[in-house]
């Protein structure tokens, strides 16, 4: 049936423009206006201690933010917080999607209780693993001395406080994987299971080679969202140990924070931001032409 | 959103429509009009004890002058940061705002922000409180709360160990010494970098350094660097674990807990630590000491670390300076004090009321450091935050070092041509 372009009033000719329009208004006043502006602030000098008028400086601020070992230090932690957490995340996920994904007693529970970290604020997540992690009142110390395991600084030294963090993430996030891979185990059909099994195919042997293959393309979809996530990962950082001990768990987008809002060098920090931003959408891509690729 | 209702009913051409749309205008605007007739101010409040005190006083402002007060209460940093946004995006609706002098009044005045006071009257204020509300020969912050460097410690303990409270850094490390135990701290006090700084200052005042000197950094002189050394050795043997990560809020804590047995830091804690609902420690065996001597005498800071102000481009100047003077008090500056928090007002101390009530050490010690004390805790200067990041760099090797790096001052010289570089930056290198 053709539809017919309906004449007269204003309204119903532009019909195609005036409906989606709050959605771009949205997205140009929300989105893409604060991306640009940051752009515009990196080629400035805009420093509130100077309380000078912000100029133009084209890419000065990024030769010396780019150079600084502060930043490659800060990029460095960014990626090995986020392969830490995300490979760990995937892995359990995919262990608790495979036994949620069987009949059990409680199982509507169970999936209701794993909701729970999604669903809380960060900061609190923050403050309560700060008191967990404490290393003369914490509970994580008090079990590790009762299994005999040596006292742990956990957030307190610089070379416990990325995995530390890490676990914080994990904790939170790899529900979110589990249930977006049981949604996709859930969609398997059951055909090539039977056939395996008639041609006496072992467990490992269903999982590595049909379990696994059918289920990567959500497996990706899973891997996209929380990479990006944990890349730009900021409130449970800042929450917990502000970038510290010294800079040791500082990563960009803490960096970028401090570099406006502590130390007010409103251009640089935009730098850091800006290529926070490049690559947090090089790394989507890579993953998206990776998923492409796989379903081809 | 009006946008899009302006033009989905242009095209109608209905009257009935037309006339409803103007009936439903009319009685926005009447709305908005009679709101707009109460007379408001916005203030922001930091979530401090006297902010709260405040905020829960203001009722009785609004009742008595019928001003309807919009009170926002941030976190300190997210304050700065949020006064910082608004002002800077020329945006802010903010009539007043509690700020800290030394962390970011240079800043503010240097941007304009500040309001100056003209019309204050200033003379129950210490002079050197005066001093970091005053730029030129203007005044443009009223100093709320002095702060001022204690040593807190375990009278209990103190007790059972046989050993009288610590007037010198000798006694200090002897003192930890012997009451350090696996389940017991002897020593606390700010480990984390930057917030280390502040009391760490103390300490480098009484070796006979200080953080800038005539508008440049000096904290890689010898008797700063001895200063550090001995901050890192004492925390290194004496201190809670993880202490680099660790600020008052997470002390505070751990001596509530009674896992530690002496702390320095700012006199403003003592509310909070006694408090039975928070701590375990009965308010009987918390002392409250002067600051132990150094090799160089006895000069703690005492700051004002809480000022207020009123904003540069506030379209109600009259009400915020009818506000600033009532939440600035004398009356509730005793109501302060009543509850433990240490007032800059003159008067406030001098109420037989309050000496009564508040605990003899505070009284003493304030005595002691109004006298001797000095007025700034950090480099005083525009970006005191980055400078304050530095420093805490050289705190935080001397810690995991335990006083003993062979490269503290290489290091030290490295941040102190860092901060004089950022003096440069704002053209205040060379400048007092």
């Amino acid at each position: 049936m053709a539809i017919k372009r309906p004449k007269g009033s204003f309204l119903e000719k532009n019909l195609h423009i005036i409906f989606p329009l709050p959605a771009v208004v949205f997205v140009i006043v929300m989105m893409l206006f604060p991306v640009l502006y940051t752009l515009f602030l990196s080629f400035t000098n805009w420093n509130l201690t100077s309380g000078m008028p912000l100029s133009i400086v084209f890419l000065k601020s990024y030769q010396k933010v780019l150079r600084e070992p502060r930043f490659i230090a800060a990029l460095g932690r960014t990626f090995s917080f986020t392969a830490l957490a995300v490979a760990v995340e995937t892995i359990l996920g995919m262990i608790v999607a495979l036994i949620l994904n069987r009949e059990f007693r409680g199982k509507g529970f169970t999936k209701l209780i794993m909701l729970l970290p999604l669903v809380s604020t960060p900061v609190a997540i923050g403050i309560v693993f700060n008191l967990f992690y404490d290393p003369t009142i914490g509970l994580a110390n008090f079990v590790l001395t009762r299994f005999g395991l040596p006292r742990q600084a956990w957030t307190g030294s610089a070379a416990t406080v990325i995995p530390s963090l890490a676990i914080v993430d994990i904790w939170q996030w790899t529900p979110m994987i589990a249930l977006i891979l049981l949604s996709g185990l859930a969609s398997l059909s059951s055909e090539p299971y039977e056939s395996a099994r008639v041609d006496g195919a072992s467990e490992w042997q269903i999982f590595w080679r049909i379990t696994l293959p059918m289920v990567t393309p959500t497996l990706l979809t899973a891997l996209i969202l929380r990479t990006i996530d944990a890349l730009k990962t900021f409130d449970i950082i800042y929450a917990m140990t502000g970038g510290g001990p010294g800079y040791a768990s500082e990563t960009l987008n803490v960096m970028a924070f401090k570099y406006s809002f502590e130390y007010f060098r409103m251009g640089q920090a935009s730098v850091i931001l800006v290529f926070l931003f490049m690559l947090v959408l090089f790394m989507s891509l890579l993953i998206v032409r990776m998923r492409k690729s796989l379903e081809l | 959103m009006a946008v899009c209702l302006v033009i989905s009913l242009v095209p109608c051409k209905e009257a009935m429509m037309k006339s409803k749309l103007m009936l439903v205008i009319l009685v926005v605007l009447t709305v908005l009009s009679v709101g707009a007739q109460q007379k408001e101010i916005r203030v922001l409040l930091a979530n401090h004890p006297y902010g709260d005190l405040l905020k829960a006083a203001i009722p009785e402002y609004e009742k008595a002058t019928g001003v309807k007060v919009n009170v926002e209460s941030l976190q300190e940093s997210q304050l700065t940061t949020k006064l910082t946004t608004e002002f800077a995006t020329r945006s802010s609706t903010v009539d007043v705002f509690m700020t800290r002098p030394l962390q970011e009044a240079k800043m503010f005045y240097k941007n304009g922000w500040y309001e100056p006071l003209t019309d204050y009257d200033f003379s129950d204020y210490p002079k050197n409180a005066l001093d970091v509300a005053t730029f030129g020969n203007k005044a443009y912050l009223v100093p709320l709360v002095t702060e001022w460097e204690v040593l807190y410690y375990r009278v209990d303990l103190f007790k059972k160990a046989g050993l009288s409270v610590p007037t010198n850094f000798t006694e200090l490390e002897m003192a930890a010494k012997k009451l350090n135990s696996a389940d017991i701290a002897g020593f606390a006090s700010r480990g984390k970098g930057a917030a280390a700084v502040t009391q760490l200052s103390s300490y480098v005042y009484n070796y006979g350094g200080t953080y800038l000197d005539k508008g440049k950094a000096v904290f890689n002189s010898k008797e700063a660097l001895d200063a550090i050394r001995f901050y890192g050795k004492m925390l290194a043997n004496y201190g809670p674990a993880g202490i680099t990560n660790m600020s008052w809020e997470n002390i505070m804590p751990l001596f509530q807990a009674g896992k530690v047995a002496m702390w320095t830091d700012a006199s403003v804690f003592y509310g909070q630590i006694v408090d039975p609902t928070k701590s375990q420690i009965p308010a009987e065996n918390v002392g409250i000491a002067n600051f132990p001597a150094g090799p160089k005498g006895n000069t703690p800071y005492i700051v004002v670390s809480w000022g207020m102000a009123i904003a540069k481009q506030s379209k109600n100047k009259a009400l915020a300076a009818d506000f600033i003077k009532w939440a600035t008090s004398k009356e509730l500056a005793k109501r302060g004090m009543l509850a433990n928090i240490t007032m800059a007002r003159n008067s406030a101390w001098k109420d037989s009321e309050v000496r009564a009530k508040i605990h003899p050490g505070l009284i003493a010690t304030q005595e002691y450091a109004a006298k001797y004390g000095i007025p700034y805790d950090r480099p005083y200067m525009s970006a005191v935050g980055e400078a304050r990041d530095l420093i805490g760099e050289v705190i935080i090797e001397s810690i995991n070092t335990g006083g003993a790096s062979t490269k503290l001052e290489s290091l030290a010289r490295d941040k102190v041509a860092a901060v004089n570089s950022l003096l440069e930056d704002t053209g205040e290198y060379g400048v007092y």
